[in-house]
């Protein structure tokens, strides 16, 4: 009796199809997450591997002292410089230096670049002057600064700002081409005029990515103040590396390498922190 | 319901005058679009659409994807330039030329992130000259109106997609504008907070009174909502049909007979072709 009722086909071959699937990983996981610890793990590594490669070898002598100093010697002869040849005055002198240029590249840039990126009129005006310059190294044009701005503080503030203007304009332009046209248009249907719509969308919807290009160009300028410093100066982290190198201190060279990337790093945190304290409805694309 | 009617005296929607149904709040007039696409080839995008809306009427725009409904709106809104044809409001021309009188809600979440939920809705009021005070109240009874008073103070990411829209129909009322124009606004949402949203919106109609052109691609919303519906072909009006049905509804109503055979009409019109 069972026999007849299951007349139904039973038999019948299930369809092979392959299905591909994501297999798992934890290392390489693309935005599903990640472990905290191993995060830290990796962090340190990264950091103390590569100190632990340069302890080993220049410990060891592998490579000429004169070459590659010691992290020891090179910590040594920072605390020398601090202590004898004025460290901070130098550090004082680039970052005043780097400010002043990087301020003066920011009120020019900013303003240039959201009006490029605003008015069609201005994008035209202005783009090709952007471009073309853009592609010149800046270090061709420091001969020429420094004939017509000569050898003092000018000249290096010019060779500063002039490096980092252009890609604030290019940068802030993109942003604004970012905002989604009803966004703007939806502010002319509440009758704001163009100079509304410019100051009350436009400048706040960009100021996150304002203070992220800030954030990225300013290692521009740090970059730039070194040049400067490198061609003509009497005080400056720069000036240091280049007497150093006259000496063969390569450990002192090292020591302002590394200090300038602290600094660095500090300030990219500290402007981080700035950009959520003044725009906290931004954080959902931050993580 | 009595709390709205001593709320009301306060907006101007009250103040104003029964306007005789003679006069048309907004007149589309012969606008024709056509955009030049590749080479030398022109792309007609609006041939002669030709709408009236009256004071106080709620009007839908239905059509398949891609037939030019955005197009048209945002030629009514001023927002883009027609190739001819004309755009007046109580009789006076804005072709071409954006402003308060004509209030939008797009598709999408136009909020602004970077302002409260408060902040949004009182955006147009400062271009107005309004007094902060007024503004403020101004704010605080359209966010009552949405039903939103308690989330004054949130960003609009702290928002569900249904809330956001409140907020910007919220923002588009506040100004008061002469007509409101939706361009699929619940277009976003699931059916459930869109039924939602649509009994929300026609009680806000009610009270209101206020002149709507709304454009969707679901027909039961336009039969819902509206009192008139334009179907739009490719670039043409197919037809006008008047919704007889009572100015009270229920969203109940979707299942009765009458609007059933409405909704065939409005179907078999659509699939006309010309
Ligand atoms: N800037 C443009 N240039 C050329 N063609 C365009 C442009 N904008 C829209 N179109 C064309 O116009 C037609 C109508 O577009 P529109 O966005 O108005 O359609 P729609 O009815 O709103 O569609 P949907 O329901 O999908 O939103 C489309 O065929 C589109 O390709
Ligand atoms: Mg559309």
């Amino acid at each position: 009796m069972l026999e007849s009722i299951s007349t139904v086909p039973v038999s019948v071959e299930p369809i092979k199809r392959k299905y591909s699937y994501l297999s798992t990983s934890t290392f390489w996981s693309i935005r599903q997450g990640f472990p905290k610890r191993l995060s830290l793990v990796l962090v340190a590594m990264s950091l103390v591997i590569p100190l632990a490669i340069w302890t080993i070898v220049s410990t060891l002598q592998l490579v000429t002292p004169t070459f590659l100093p010691t992290p020891l010697a090179v910590i040594s002869a920072g605390i020398t410089m601090f202590a004898e040849n004025n460290l901070w005055g130098d550090v004082l002198a680039s970052c005043s230096r780097v400010l002043v240029g990087f301020l003066l590249a920011a009120l020019i840039g900013v303003p240039m670049g959201l009006a490029m990126g605003t008015f069609y009129s201005m994008d035209s005006l202005f783009s090709p002057l952007v471009g073309t310059v853009r592609y010149m190294p800046i270090t061709g044009f420091v001969p020429l600064i420094i004939i017509w701005a000569g050898l003092d503080e000018p000249s290096k503030i010019l060779i500063i700002t002039l490096g980092v203007v252009l890609y604030n304009v290019i940068m802030v332009a993109d942003a604004v081409k970012f905002i989604p046209n009803e966004m703007i248009n939806v502010a002319y249907t509440m009758g704001a005029s163009r100079w509304d719509v410019l100051w009350k969308v436009i400048v706040p919807a960009t100021f996150p990515s304002v203070l992220d290009t800030l954030r990225v160009n300013i290692s521009g300028a740090w970059n730039f103040v070194v040049i400067a410093e490198l061609l003509a100066a009497q005080n400056g982290l720069g000036f240091k590396i280049i007497q150093a190198q006259r000496f063969l201190q390569t450990d002192k060279v090292l020591f302002c390498i590394a200090l300038i990337g602290v600094i660095g790093l500090g300030l990219d945190y500290a402007l981080k922190w700035l950009s959520k304290v003044l725009t906290p409805w931004a954080d959902q694309v931050r993580h | 319901m009595q709390d709205y009617a001593s709320t009301l005296n306060k907006t101007s929607y009250q103040e104003v005058a029964p306007v005789p149904h003679r006069f048309p709040k907004m007149e589309v007039e012969n606008i024709s679009k056509v955009y030049s696409g590749k080479g030398k080839q022109l792309l007609t995008v609006l041939q002669n659409i030709n709408i009236k809306i009256f004071s106080r009427e709620f009007i839908c725009l239905v059509g398949t994807s891609g037939c030019g409904k955005s197009t048209l709106l945002n030629i009514i809104a001023g927002l883009l330039a027609p190739s001819a044809g004309e755009i007046l409001i109580d009789g006076q021309s804005v072709t071409g030329r954006p402003g308060s009188d004509r209030g939008m809600v797009f598709q999408g979440y136009t909020l602004y992130p970077w302002l409260t939920v408060a902040q949004n809705v009182a955006f147009g009021l400062q271009f107005q000259g309004m007094s902060k005070g007024d503004q403020r109240d101004q704010v605080n009874y359209f966010l009552n109106v949405v039903g939103l008073e308690n989330f004054a103070n949130n960003y609009p990411r702290q928002l569900s997609g249904g809330m956001k829209q409140r907020v910007a129909i919220a923002r588009a009322l506040a100004n008061e504008p002469a007509v409101l124009l939706m361009d699929e606004p619940f277009g976003a949402l699931d059916a459930q907070t869109k039924e939602q949203m649509q009994e929300f919106l026609l009680d806000l109609w009610e009270k209101t009174h206020m002149t709507v052109l709304m454009i969707t691609h679901d027909v039961e919303e336009a039969i819902y909502l509206s009192q008139r519906i334009y179907v739009l072909g490719v670039g043409q009006v197919k037809g006008e049909i008047p919704i007889c049905l009572p100015t009270h509804r229920e969203l109940s109503i979707k299942l009765s007979p009458e609007f059933i055979d409405i909704k065939r009409q409005v179907m078999s019109t659509m699939r006309q072709h010309h």
